[in-house]
């Protein structure tokens, strides 16, 4: 009860005297709802993040050190470059599949919509160390990829161990992630708009680029969102599909934290991931809000 | 001529939507018929059949235990997750406070923040404090990320749900725990129920972070999947995959049973 009294104590607005008992109390009550939640995500989220910025300034000598090693070394550098293409590459991929599916979902019938809404959430429901093994499989060397692929001709092409087998795998994996916000989105949309614009004589194409893709761009922004933050972030799939020669940010932490025990580097290289993530966060946001807004106002 | 053209553009979406959803169920299908396979070998198809990496997984220790390892971390962590996060998103819906938008940021950035950042800070920590591979440092940990996915479904089946309820007991006299237990829980149970799937598989799966935190006393079945396939060819590895996926399969169908329900009450 201590705790809550700090926190209602020192954090609530000064009460005024029109307030009634019962509104106090249940400001009380909330603060008491939340004290598990929030203890929970200090313990174990904030004061490790606190650890790890306060590690790749102190760690092993006071200063930026670990922060200029990290600019200048070149290695880095292709690999923070390599994750973000990786990204965008997965991201348009996941787009181009998850439109048009996630349009279906929404033009066809409810027995297509309850159809394909099953067999998106199957496998996001699947778990991702499952998914990467099959992967692993399918893509080995003289896999069934490689055979499907020689049989029509396109010979000998190495799958697993590049960056074009983290590429399909992490695209396929992600894939739910841009087809359920699409999906959500689409949902809302009045479907008579597009129906309006035809009428008055607009073709489907032009009906399509001026009504349906200006609003469903709140569902392509936060599908992609999704899909690109998810991927800057992954690394069973990476580390399982790709090579150490293509590595991307997450292993190249792994790899300073647990085998090189360079724990001020992995910090370093953690806060650069956590600061990109939330600058990619922000831009899409603001994006986003500034695409709603002109949207209201046109 | 115009019906003609858009039927045949239908049938194109309908053929398209068919080969990606192929593209999402097929691939990870292929464990099944390897788990089968009579060589200890990844080779696909396989030469032969037998059912001997089963035997291997229900009865090498060190399968069983991951097995077992992960079943209990997700069902506390569901337990401990649903308690916590039903508790916060009740906070969040009932009345307004100072701090409300900073706290529910809070709360939900474990969703946003990329594992691998936050389990460096948690390795550091748990070597100090000796939670290395210890049931309590996995359930603690795995928690916080399964947070945000209970609070999530929660808040959205509050929001639904009409308050005036909650005054109506009340005013026949009800105390706040029993308004609470007989009205706003039976109410909002299928939010609640999902959330405590989504903890479950959110700790089902988790690999990274129980990378880190792991010992050789305590492995989840993930982490022991990952290690397998990392250091030797074990097709027990595409069993273990095979009890996964028929696992989760049916955690899927139940939570699609749930959301229908929840549907067709609203």
């Amino acid at each position: 009860m201590t705790l809550v009294d700090v926190f209602s104590g020192g954090a609530a607005p000064p009460q005024s005297r029109t307030e009634t008992e019962g509104a106090r109390r249940r400001r009380r009550g909330a603060y008491a709802l939340l004290t598990p939640s929030v203890i929970l995500v200090i313990g174990v989220f904030v004061v490790p993040l606190a650890l790890m910025l306060w590690r790749s300034f102190t760690d092993p000598v006071a200063g930026f050190g670990n922060f200029t090693w990290y600019m200048g070394d070149e290695v880095q550098r292709r690999v923070l470059l390599r994750t973000f293409t990786t990204g965008l590459e997965v991201t348009v991929i996941c787009l181009v599949l998850g439109y048009p599916y996630a349009y279906a979902m929404v033009a066809f019938g409810p027995k297509v919509r309850a159809m394909l809404t099953l067999l998106v959430l199957v496998p996001f429901w699947t778990s991702l160390m499952v998914r990467t093994f099959a992967w692993v499989i399918l893509l080995q060397d003289n896999g069934p990829a490689h055979t499907i692929l020689s049989l029509i001709g396109l010979g000998d092409v190495q799958l697993i161990r590049t960056n074009l087998g983290v590429v399909i795998g992490m695209s396929q994996i992600l894939l739910p992630f841009m087809v359920l916000p699409l999906y959500a989105v689409m949902a809302g949309i009045d479907r008579k708009l597009v129906l309006a614009s035809s009428s008055l004589g607009a073709r489907p194409l032009t009906s399509f680029i001026r009504i349906w893709a200006p609003l469903t761009m709140p569902g392509v922004g936060a599908g992609a969102l999704m899909v690109f933050i998810s991927s800057l972030g992954f690394y069973v799939t990476p580390a399982l599909l790709g090579s150490p020669d293509n590595a991307l940010i997450s292993q190249q932490i792994y790899v300073q934290v647990n085998s090189l025990l360079q724990w001020g580097r992995g910090a370093a290289m953690g806060v650069v991931l956590l600061l990109l993530t939330f600058v990619v966060l922000a831009v899409l946001m603001l994006a986003l809000r500034r695409a709603s807004r002109q949207e209201q106002s046109s | 001529m115009i019906r003609r053209s858009t039927t045949f553009w239908r049938a194109l979406l309908l053929a398209f939507c068919a080969a990606v959803a192929v593209w999402l169920v097929a691939p990870s299908l292929i464990v099944v018929p390897l788990s089968f396979t009579d060589r200890a070998s990844f080779n696909f198809p396989p030469s032969g059949w037998s059912a001997q990496w089963y035997t291997n997984f229900f009865t090498d220790p060190s399968w069983l235990w991951s097995l077992e390892a992960s079943l209990r971390v997700g069902v506390l962590v569901a337990i401990v997750a649903t308690v916590c996060g039903t508790a916060a998103a009740v906070a969040f819906s009932r009345t307004r406070f100072f701090g409300e938008q900073g706290l529910r940021a809070l709360l939900l950035a474990p969703m946003i923040v990329p594992v691998i950042v936050v389990a460096i800070g948690i390795y550091a920590i748990y070597l100090r404090l000796n939670l290395l591979g210890t049931t309590l440092g996995f359930v603690v940990a795995h928690s916080v990320l399964a947070l945000p996915f209970v609070i999530v479904p929660v808040l959205a089946s509050l929001q639904g749900f009409d308050r005036r309820l909650e005054d109506a007991a009340a005013i026949c006299g009800a105390r706040r725990w029993t308004t609470f237990r007989t009205v706003t829980l039976p109410l909002v149970a299928p939010g609640v129920l999902s959330g405590a799937l989504f903890a479950f598989a959110t700790s089902f799966d988790e690999v990274i972070l129980s990378l880190f935190i792991q010992s050789p006393y305590l492995q989840t079945l993930p982490v022991r999947m990952y290690s397998s396939v990392t250091r030797d060819t074990d097709p027990t590895i595409a069993a273990a995959a095979t009890v996964i996926l028929a696992l989760t399969t049916a955690l899927t169908v139940l939570a699609s049973i749930i959301t229908i329900r929840r549907s067709r009450v609203h």
